[in-house]
């Protein structure tokens, strides 16, 4: 009980302190955001209009008012206002995070289902020709960037083919069809990358589990070979497998941001990209705050699952 | 340790050329030619020209350059940093453990790339804020192996001989555990080059890395999207290049860890395959 307490309060220390980093870096690096921001064209900013952006984005109170205003907000859940339209951040947000939750969790799902079927033909056999092919599939697969991946796909499938329409999202209700249609390219793009790395993991922990003295046993004892592998290796294989992903899906919180700009899907890291390229300082900060709370509580389910099943990690 | 050649050999012909570019027979990177925009390959111009009729193979090797440069640049500032801050943390104690490694913990709280995109909002793109960025990023890695290194070798008894001899403790800490944690922390100097690569190609692709007109590839791929439809060969080229630089890189990874982690290897060519023989129950041996 105890390792769990210290672990949830280190989560929350971290999350406090990604939260002061991000609120001082934004108001301590050099330039006024509030010039920056109206110095548009080049020539030098109105005065009043200047004083009044500060007074809006509160930059006129002395700082450390500021960060317990911040703090205040934030502990009721309001991340401040857009300066491109007024609109609440936190509702453009939770507007979008489902869309980019939805994108990697159908990717991982994916990775999964091509990743652990062959991993573990590859490791049925190791060195053969099937392992052989299938491990060069994979390293190849890695060495194309998602960003890469996502263009050739949309030229050879969008563009040549005309089988989808280049990017974009629809909501699932109307039209599901479309909804689908519109993730598939998106999805199978990451999903390329996680095969790979699901597959290396698949396949290195299904040789790893084969060789250890139960799957001996279970040999001895006459089991067939198929039981062995999915009640016996399997089984053992899976968690490492799952770990590897669920990392990586938590990365990919801020990773799909290559994958939503080429596919103009309107998710949370879209927004991000937009929120930099327009200077928007709130809406950077909520977004970059949302997706590190994310990752950190990912993180720390990871480890708490994993604490629980294994006492020896607790004692680190 | 012994490592294979292949990807030694291949990333070093990557590095040479990027390295010759300037002394190279080519067109300038930056100059236009719009009457001959998006020209086919011709023998002036091996691979094309581009949307502003610039020559196509000149902006690939320049871009290389770039890129493999940013990717040196930062790697090598996250590895010496980041060494020297899991070495002093291993090392020195719990203060500096909480310090150095402790605080690594805040940098990780964001995913890299978002991390990245935090700090070019603030300091604005080009490779001047790019290399510092990606040091950033990369610099925990480090500092983890370092530090796991340090606590292994620590307790060793070659580091009680030499502290018995009477060695300093800036001595112990370069002379004795540096050397001795050296290939766990090249492998994950090779795997960092590889990934600063992908991310700098990433960024610049988002128009928030590398500023036009110099040439990236992630420019190249981004500008060549608008035209892919016209001159589809003007994606492919860019494309073609980052993915086997990157191919070259992993696999020049993988033959690095092998080499640092003999136990891998072994894995690599079981004796027994598991449907045919069940593994164990023959005697352990070296693989006929």
């Amino acid at each position: 009980m105890r390792w769990i307490l210290r672990r949830i309060g280190v989560s929350v220390l971290l999350i406090w302190v990604v939260a002061s980093i991000v609120f001082l870096a934004i108001r301590l690096v050099p330039g006024d955001p509030a010039e920056l921001l109206l110095a548009q064209g080049g020539a030098a900013p109105d005065p009043d209009a200047v004083a009044q952006l500060h007074q809006q984005l509160g930059l006129d109170e002395p700082i450390w008012a500021q960060y317990l205003g911040n703090f205040r907000d934030l502990l009721h859940g309001d991340l401040g206002q857009s300066l491109q339209d007024q609109s609440p951040v936190a509702d453009e947000i939770m507007r979008r995070l489902p869309r980019t939750l939805e994108l990697i969790g159908a990717a991982g799902l994916l990775a999964l289902l091509l990743g652990v079927p062959t991993g573990m033909a590859a490791a049925l056999r190791p060195g053969r020709a099937l392992d052989r092919a299938l491990s060069w599939l994979a390293a190849t697969a890695l060495a194309f960037p998602v960003f890469v991946v996502g263009t050739i796909l949309v030229l050879v499938f969008a563009q040549w083919l005309r089988v989808v329409s280049a990017g974009g999202y629809a909501p699932l209700l109307p039209n599901p069809g479309r909804h689908f249609a519109l993730l598939a390219m998106p999805a199978a793009t990451i999903a390329l990358g996680l095969f790979a790395t699901v597959f290396r993991m698949t396949r290195a922990s299904v040789l790893d589990v084969a060789g250890r003295d139960y799957v001996r046993t279970a040999h001895a004892k006459g089991l067939g070979a198929a039981r062995i592998l999915l009640r016996h290796v399997l089984r053992n294989a899976l968690m490492p497998i799952v770990t590897v992903l669920a990392l990586n899906l938590g990365t990919l919180l801020g990773g799909t941001v290559l994958v939503e700009y080429v596919f103009n899907y309107p998710g949370l890291s879209g927004l991000l990209v937009d929120a930099v390229n327009a200077r928007d300082y709130p809406e950077v900060e909520g977004v970059v705050l949302v997706i590190s709370v994310l990752f950190v509580t990912l993180n720390l389910v990871m480890d708490l699952i994993y604490g629980l099943l294994d006492p020896r990690v607790r004692r680190t | 340790m012994r490592v294979r050649l292949g990807p030694v050999l291949a990333v070093g012909a990557i590095a040479l050329l990027t390295l010759i570019v300037p002394v190279l027979p080519l067109a300038p990177p930056v100059t236009m030619d719009i009457a001959h925009r998006m020209a086919p390959p011709s023998p002036a111009h091996w691979l094309g020209q581009d949307e502003y009729g610039r020559d196509v193979l000149s902006r690939l090797l320049w871009g290389a350059r770039v890129s493999l440069a940013v990717a040196a640049a930062s790697a090598s500032i996250a590895c010496v940093l980041g060494t020297a801050l899991g070495i002093a943390g291993g090392y020195l104690g719990r203060v500096a453990e909480f310090f150095a490694v402790r605080s690594m913990d805040v940098v990780l709280c964001f995913p890299p790339l978002l991390l990245a995109l935090l700090v070019v909002t603030l300091l604005g793109p080009g490779a001047a804020t790019l290399i510092p960025v990606l040091a950033l990023v990369y610099v925990p890695g480090f500092v983890r192996v370092a530090y796991a290194g340090v606590l292994t070798v620590l307790s060793a008894e070659y580091v009680e001989a030499t502290r018995a001899l009477g060695a300093g403790h800036l001595r112990i800490m370069l002379r004795t555990i540096l050397p001795n944690i050296g290939g766990p922390i090249l492998v994950q100097f090779s795997l960092t080059a590889a990934s600063a690569v992908v991310l700098e190609s990433g960024l610049s692709f988002l128009g928030l890395g590398v500023v036009p007109p110099a040439p990236s590839w992630g420019l190249m791929i981004a500008a060549a999207r608008s035209t892919m439809t016209q001159a589809p060969l003007l994606l492919l080229w860019p494309c073609l290049a980052l993915s086997l630089t990157i191919l070259a890189m992993n696999a020049l990874c993988d033959a690095l860890r092998d080499a640092a982690d003999p136990r891998m290897r072994v894995r690599r060519v079981p004796a027994a395959t598991m449907l045919g023989n069940a593994p164990g129950l023959r005697p352990e041996g070296p693989p006929a």
